[in-house]
């Protein structure tokens, strides 16, 4: 068997004229958490949708645990998906939500409550889900993914809605169910906490994949820079004039001059700044962080 | 591949069962039962007619075999409206609420999800067809006594027959209203819009039509659904009406079914 839990080649999705997926590769590991970044409408959902045979490709194919996409009765039993945010019926309670789904997947009603507790809702599972708050929706959707003890977990957006608490619990249990061997393959717009889980990154752009594989890899590719603040904010333009004339790329960026170089040239820098009359009060060497590297790549503005 | 069905089957019942849906539908269907079946008693001397579109039936058309299930059969009609919105209803919901995308994943077989929801709603409507069978045969036997209607026939061998053929009959023509519905539900992927366009084509469209040119019942797809419950009527036969709905369905079933297997989930 296969150690890719998925393994998409030239995928693509075509509605009517636009192209919402474009020839899209990648590979992920078994046993991963790897994170799936983009801008709005870059294609994340389209291709999580195309991965559980919700929607058909116009081209390309991918497989699921070693199944071509083409077949989803032969992997889904094994996958656990939450997509697009939590689907439930309002006039039934969480419990008995789960217990729709544990029926018509075959699993043991007994999972509904071992459940219901794993994810913070044992109190809450027999009130109607109409009455549940953003978050608890949230947290029924995560348990609804994971009542087929999942193999592969695919998470849309799983944070959506959760107070930082509720955000540090599902990154945890992410973590937990990783340590056993499950696939995470999540989806999010909160770059730091993908950042704090995921060995893995898929970054899409406009329907193309702009970095797929090791976030460590990605890192690797990055320039490190300083944060420059002066006591007089005017200084900042003359700190990026600075900069640029000694060969380093250097802008503006919330109050601050961001100039791109190794940790070691902070020193010369200041150096140059006092030889100017600037008095820098803040020098940060920094590698990039999730977010800076996503803005580069997607071409996005901060 | 059974299995599944019989999974998908029950997972469908459990949210037909939910008390809201299930006591809201019978407790519709109680009220038209007796609504009709009173009508059809009480009003018996009435020049307006006690049936259908005016029509007179009489204390002996009452006291025959059938009398029993007289107004029973008249429901039909109505009971499918109930069928047409439930069946609608709980089709398109799952487009709505974006539920549907949890049913695939949980069961990618489409076909199989479409025939475990069928079967659920069949049996919801036997519960449907039973109850007002009872309601409509207690009720007509509760005020046969005071409109002078002998109920000598009703129970004996041939009425029991005539109860058995109408509990068939109406059943049918519930079922067919239903699948419209389901084929409503999944052709527009809105709740209201299934149910307000079927209503509006049934309890409308088809009577205008209907008044303005009488020879458009006979094929006009919900008086052919009315026609099975009653056994047949004056204009259109029983046959006929049992064929042409059999085609009407099976086309309606085709086209829901191709568009719920090849259509993207994307919403």
């Amino acid at each position: 068997m296969s150690n890719l839990a998925i393994s998409v080649k030239d995928l693509s999705k075509k509605y009517g004229s636009s192209l919402a997926v474009s020839h899209t590769n990648f590979e992920v590991p078994l046993g991963t958490i790897c994170g799936f970044v983009g801008p709005n409408g870059a294609g994340k959902t389209t291709t999580i949708r195309m991965l559980l045979g919700l929607i058909s490709p116009t081209g390309g194919d991918a497989q699921i645990l070693g199944e071509p996409i083409t077949s989803p009765d032969k992997y889904l039993a094994s996958v656990g998906a939450m997509i697009e945010g939590p689907a439930f019926y309002p006039a039934l309670s969480g419990a008995e939500n789960l217990r729709v789904l544990a029926t018509l997947g075959g699993f043991a009603q007994e999972r509904v409550d071992q459940l219901l507790e794993q994810v913070g809702l044992a109190d809450r599972g027999g009130s109607k889900y109409k009455t549940y708050s953003l978050g608890m929706k949230q947290r029924l959707g995560i348990a609804a993914a994971l009542l087929p003890n999942p193999k592969l977990l695919i998470l849309d957006e799983p944070t959506n809605g959760l107070d930082p608490e509720g955000i540090q619990e599902i990154r945890q249990l992410l973590r937990s169910l990783a340590d056993k061997g499950t696939t995470v393959f999540v989806s999010s717009h909160l770059l730091s906490e993908l950042e704090l889980i995921s060995e893995y990154l898929v970054m899409l752009r406009k329907g193309e994949v702009v970095f797929a594989g090791p976030i460590q890899d990605l890192f690797d590719q990055q320039q490190p820079f300083m944060i420059v603040k002066t006591q007089n904010e005017q200084d900042l333009a003359k700190i990026v004039v600075i900069a640029q004339s000694a060969g380093h790329k250097a802008h503006l960026r919330d109050g601050s001059a961001h100039i791109e170089g190794p940790a070691e040239w902070a020193g010369t820098l200041n150096k140059l700044a006092f030889d100017s009359g600037i008095l820098i009060t803040q020098l940060s060497p920094q590698m990039p962080n999730l977010e800076e590297t996503f803005f580069e790549l997607t071409g996005n503005q901060k | 591949m059974i299995r599944s069905i019989a999974r998908i089957f029950f997972a469908e019942w459990r949210k037909l069962r939910r008390p809201t849906l299930l006591l809201g539908t019978l407790g519709a269907v109680a009220f038209f039962s007796i609504l009709v079946s009173s009508v059809l008693f009480l009003m018996i001397d009435s020049p307006q007619g006690n049936g259908d579109r005016g029509v007179r039936i009489t204390r002996e058309m009452l006291s025959l075999s059938s009398g029993a299930t007289q107004s029973f059969s008249s429901i039909g009609g109505l009971l499918g409206i109930v069928a047409l919105c439930v069946f609608a209803a709980q089709t398109a919901q799952e487009y709505s609420l974006g539920t549907l995308r949890n049913l695939l994943v949980r069961q990618p077989g489409r076909i199989r999800i479409l025939v475990g929801k069928l079967a659920s709603m069949k049996v919801f409507a036997i519960v449907m067809t039973l109850v007002s069978a009872v309601i409509s045969i207690a009720v007509s036997y509760a005020l046969a006594g005071g409109k002078n209607v002998d109920t000598a026939l009703w129970f004996n061998g041939d009425g029991r027959l005539e109860i058995a053929k109408t509990l068939l009959n109406v059943y049918i023509s519930i079922l067919g209203f239903g699948i419209v519905g389901m084929v409503l539900g999944i052709v527009l992927r809105s709740p209201i819009s299934s149910i307000s366009l079927g209503v509006l084509w049934l309890l409308i469209i088809e009577n205008i039509v209907g008044a303005l040119k009488s020879s458009t019942l006979n094929w006009l797809p919900g008086n052919q659904l009315s026609t099975i419950a009653t056994g047949g009527s004056q204009s259109v036969s029983y046959s006929h009406a049992l064929s042409l709905s059999a085609i009407y369905v099976s086309v309606a079933l085709v086209i829901a079914t191709v568009l719920f297997t090849k259509r993207d989930v994307s919403n």
